[in-house]
């Protein structure tokens, strides 16, 4: 029988959750057993080259190519996972939905002080560029999600526990202690 | 601009006493037209105090500004009852004849428009609040007079053409405010002869009013219902160098307005509750709380006091029993509904921000100034004087079993008869339709926002503990109205109150109104509906105080209630459909930089 397939993605996100999915130490090398990953930063696969049964999304959509990318994970794979704050709820990005995109814009190409001010101002719109959204979204207002592990980062046990618990068609039961967090 | 001279003379007036920080504020606010940064720094160094601290009071309650609210601040309720009576076309007149928009103040600063929520008026809506006068029943033609009268220079008390009934029409009150009292009970609304209730408090032993007070069943009449009696022996056995009665006025679940006519009133009666209170836990000093909204009764209530005062029924040696003196101060609010909640108020009490303060330990150990208080509602507080001067055993053989007496009412809303109703509990919510005249109801909002919203074939339910609890607000809703402009408007009223301390409630509240936003507006899935059931049970689970324990129950009732309205906005052909659009969110930034779509379309990714 072959294995279950994983994918992993970061958006708008710090690549913080996928350090705690890394702190599962030596249980890594059990999960390398069980399945096996596709797209995901962690073997640098780029783009899907077969469907997925899990895949797990860090960090919100703050910009277009962040959308093309959940469209493209939701598209192929059976389950989809947010994983961390600001998958869930934009996090720490989403501290700019309050302010106009101008002035994140300005703030950051013309007044930020690194600027050098004898330099011309100068705004990036090569096509090549995602284009930034209105706020940041949270992953579910994008797409259908079927599961959020809250945290930041949720911790690595939430993480191995959520997993192993998916890949043995268990009900997910996660215990107080993983989901306290002060 | 307020010069330094106002705001020494507020603090020398408040005798530099931190504890009064929100009167301080409040003759700021109503001296220079806003609390501004340098009025805040100011008041902060005269305390001793740090800025935070003052700018941290000064922005938690509505009635503060930092920018001017207008030489007239107008504040109109934009509570639903409000919307029903015509709140729109109204609003617009003002804007109009102002020449400003709602939530801005003439370049002049002489008129600022803003909205606030339920100004205990709901009887008669569209109500407005003008530098503190009230102003009820409003059309567009009353508005263009008022904008007339304040443009001309006009005294807002001196605008205020007929005066209400009772005491609204006194000297002291002159206030359009009608007291609609259309059924009077034997418990608050009877008359009452003062000092009838003291003096026989006093014959007995503080146990023993007590043991009366627990043999009447009484029952917390401000929305959670606990054993008066419990409470006051748990508070009387509490240990500390001073005990308190603290009495809720500050009637903020929109459509709850009976405080309002029992303390313009019964005012006296209330104060003898609080008395027998005192006289009860062991307490010498009580404090009134009471809402901003109703400041326009404080001359009035203080009469009341002096008047007590001069016939012994307060003060020293009251009813002429040795060793018991009592006396009551009131304190007013400055625009918050989470201070009603009991220990928001007592912060608020103590010239602090009005944040639900961790439970236990409870007011009756740890409540004003940290000493052992009870705090009762005004209702709760009349009731209490009635069973001392008719017996516990009278007033236990009124209601049902389970609950003991009358309950008053606010009916408002869509029937003929808006007002008070003092009823025996037990009483079925058809029966008060056809008393209120508002039987051909589609729905009523027992209880207010953070009650039940009921559906015709429940209206043989009963206005009880055991079945409808209710703080007393009861909302009937036409067979014309859109129930989601309802929801919809009470959602928005939690958004707004939450006090922001905790998650569950500041950020949940917030997801709540735009869920239903979105299937409102025909977008949402079946999917959409189990999520607002879910989110509402942990943001009521998760909350730290009633209010957010609360906030999510418009939805939930109406799901539970009215489920095939919702059924009915919704796409039953699709489990999931986003709101999002890509389109739409890349507009700003393209314009900005320049950025076209087309090169990056998901659906098109090699376009
Ligand atoms: C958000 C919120 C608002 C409240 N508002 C009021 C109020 O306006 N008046 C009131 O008496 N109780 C109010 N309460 C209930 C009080 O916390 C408290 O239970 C009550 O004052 C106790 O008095 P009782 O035992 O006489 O009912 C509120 C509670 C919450 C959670
Ligand atoms: S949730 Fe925390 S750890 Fe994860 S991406 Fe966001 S900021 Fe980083
Ligand atoms: S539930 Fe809401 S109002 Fe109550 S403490 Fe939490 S945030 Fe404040």
């Amino acid at each position: 029988m072959s294995k279950p397939v994983i994918a992993t993605a970061s958006l708008a996100g710090c690549f913080g959750c996928h350090m705690s999915f890394l702190d599962i130490d030596e249980r890594i090398l059990d999960l390398i057993d069980l399945v096996e990953f596709n797209k995901s930063p962690i073997d640098d696969i780029k783009t899907f080259t077969k469907p997925v049964d899990v895949g797990i999304i860090e960090g919100g959509c703050c910009n277009s190519e962040n959308v093309e990318v959940l469209r493209e994970f939701r598209k192929h794979c059976k389950v989809l996972i947010s994983l961390g704050e600001c998958a869930i709820m934009g996090g720490l990005p989403a501290m700019r939905n309050g302010i106009p995109v101008r002035e994140c814009l300005e703030e950051a190409y013309f007044h930020s002080p690194t600027i050098d001010p004898a330099d011309p101002r100068l705004m990036p719109g090569d096509e090549d560029l995602p284009i930034i959204l209105d706020k940041v979204y949270p992953l579910h207002e994008i797409v259908k999600i079927d599961a959020y592990l809250p945290g930041c980062p949720p911790s690595a046990d939430l993480i191995w526990k959520a997993l192993t618990s998916l890949l043995e068609g268990k009900p997910l039961e996660i215990p107080y202690s993983l989901l306290k967090f002060d | 601009m307020p010069s330094k001279g106002l705001v020494t003379a507020a603090l020398g007036r408040h005798r530099h006493d931190r504890a009064r920080l929100i009167d301080i504020l409040r003759d700021i606010q109503a001296q220079a037209g806003c609390v501004s940064p340098e009025a805040v720094a100011e008041i902060a160094a005269g305390l001793g105090v740090s800025t935070v601290a003052v700018e941290g009071v000064a922005t938690f309650y509505h009635f503060f500004s930092a920018r001017p609210a207008g030489t007239y601040a107008v504040y109109l309720n934009d509570n639903i009852v409000s919307v029903m009576k015509g709140r729109a076309a109204v609003a617009a007149a003002f804007e109009k004849a102002v020449g400003c928009k709602f939530g801005e103040t003439t370049p002049d600063g002489r008129i600022g428009l803003h909205r606030t929520s339920c100004i205990g008026m709901n009887d008669q809506e569209p109500a407005a609040l003008i530098n503190g006068v009230v102003f009820t029943s409003l059309t567009p033609a009353k508005a263009r007079v008022i904008v007339e009268g304040m443009k001309a220079g006009m005294d807002p008390k001196a605008m205020v053409a007929s005066f209400g009934d009772g005491a609204n029409a006194s000297k002291i009150v002159r206030a359009m405010v009608k007291n609609n009292i259309r059924k009077e009970g034997p418990v608050v609304l009877a008359p009452f002869r003062s000092g009838s209730a003291i003096k026989k408090a006093v014959k007995l032993t503080p146990e023993e009013v007590i043991a009366e007070v627990k043999k009447s069943n009484l029952l917390g009449r401000g929305g959670a219902g606990f054993p008066t009696g419990l409470k006051w022996e748990f508070c009387r056995r509490e240990k500390g160098e001073a005990h308190y009665v603290v009495c809720n006025a500050d009637e903020g679940e929109p459509g709850t307005f009976k405080d309002r006519v029992i303390l313009t009133e019964r005012p006296h009666l209330l104060f003898e509750g609080m008395a027998v209170a005192g006289y009860a836990v062991g307490a010498k000093e009580g404090v009134l709380y009471l809402r901003a909204e109703y400041a326009y009764l404080l001359p009035y209530l203080q009469k009341v006091l002096a008047d007590l005062r001069k016939k012994g029924l307060l003060g020293k040696k009251i009813a002429g029993k040795t060793g018991f003196s009592f006396d009551i101060t009131i304190k007013l609010g400055a625009g918050a509904y989470v201070c009603g909640e009991e220990s928001a108020l007592l912060q608020s009490a103590q010239g602090e921000r009005g944040e639900p303060r961790d439970r236990p330990p409870f007011p009756v150990s740890s409540g004003y100034r940290f000493l052992p208080t009870t705090v009762n509602n005004v209702e709760t507080l009349c009731a209490a004087a009635r069973i001392l001067e008719k017996g516990g055993a009278w007033f236990k053989d009124m209601g049902t079993a389970r609950s003991a007496g009358t309950k008053v009412l606010s009916v408002s809303g869509d029937c003929k008869k808006p007002g008070v109703y003092e009823v025996p509990f037990g009483l079925t919510v058809r029966r008060l339709l056809e008393m209120a005249g508002g039987t051909d109801a589609r729905a009523v909002q027992v209880g207010g926002p953070s009650g039940c919203c009921i559906s015709r074939g429940q209206f043989d339910r009963a206005i009880a503990f055991e079945d409808l609890a209710t703080g007393g607000s009861v909302i009937v809703i036409g067979p014309q109205r859109k129930l989601f402009e309802v929801i919809h408007n009470f959602m928005e009223f939690f958004v707004e109150e939450s006090c922001g301390w905790c998650v569950p409630c500041r950020a949940g509240n917030p997801l709540l109104l735009r869920k239903l936003e979105k299937i409102m507006s025909g977008k949402g899935t079946p999917s959409d509906i189990a999520d607002l059931e879910s989110w509402g049970k942990t943001i009521k689970a998760m909350s730290r105080c009633g209010l957010g324990q609360t906030s999510p129950n418009p939805i939930l009732t109406t799901i539970q209630n009215f489920r095939e309205l919702y059924e009915s906005k919704v796409d039953r052909n699709r489990d999931f459909k986003p709101e999002f659009d890509l389109a739409e969110s890349v507009k700003a930034a393209s314009e900005i930089t320049g950025q076209k779509l087309a090169a990056h379309d998901p659906e098109n990714p090699h376009a």
